[in-house]
């Protein structure tokens, strides 16, 4: 049976192991066959920044498993428009191409999905 | 829907955005911190009684009780829940999403 799946990003990759675990997550569930889309809320949205070098740090780094996302057929990606802007970003300066979602319609958005998820 | 929030408004600003993100019709709960949000005169209260226009937000009782917000120092349109109205409130409502 499939459940369409929707995992918020609220964090960004240099906020402890959470989007890593998300992102693990994510990619089980794509690879038992289910769709799942993501959506990218306040400084989630910054994990989706280009030019990141989380190595300098000694981070992993994980855009390479957001680049990646597409081969687990994982297309759907939104993201919230005011989360963006607050921060000085646009669509332009993130490295996959995301689907921009105004702020009041993001409960409206977590109804189409059976299964939503923090990550 | 239930939006689930458990942050004090004056911690972060996950009540607020939570207000702005539910569509008309759907239902906010404040657990935990967040019942200071219901307070009349909390720093949200402009907010809270702009999505109660189209929103129905309750508190949980016992997180109210317990932190001595007592029921005049509260908005009257948002409704203290008890445990047991909690539950039901779960399990009626098709999707829940904590704004962790």
């Amino acid at each position: 049976m499939k459940k369409n799946f929707l995992y918020v990003i609220q964090s960004t990759s240099f906020d402890g192991i959470r989007i890593q675990e998300a992102l693990d997550e994510i990619m089980t569930v794509a690879a038992f066959d289910q769709p799942v889309s993501l959506l990218f809320l306040d400084e989630g949205v910054y994990s989706l920044k280009r030019g990141q070098n989380p190595e300098i740090l000694n981070l992993k780094n994980v855009v390479p498993i957001f680049d990646a996302l597409e081969m687990y057929e994982i297309k759907l990606l939104y993201i919230e428009d005011e989360s963006l802007k607050i921060r000085g970003l646009s669509t332009g300066d993130l490295i996959l191409p995301v689907i921009p979602v105004s702020r009041s319609e993001i409960g409206g958005l977590l109804e189409n999905f059976d299964v939503v998820l923090t990550g | 829907m239930l939006h689930l929030v458990q942050d004090s408004p004056t911690e972060n600003n996950k009540l607020v955005l939570c207000i702005e993100r539910a569509v008309p019709g759907q239902t906010i709960l404040l657990i935990e911190e967040a019942v200071y949000g219901a307070r009349c005169d909390s720093s949200v209260v402009a907010q809270v009684m702009k999505g109660i226009e189209v929103l129905t937000i309750c508190a949980l009782a016992p997180d109210l009780e317990a932190r001595g917000i007592l029921t005049e120092e509260t908005l009257p349109s948002i409704r203290r829940i008890s445990y047991e109205e909690f539950v039901d409130l779960a399990a009626n409502s098709k999707h829940i999403h904590t704004w962790l």
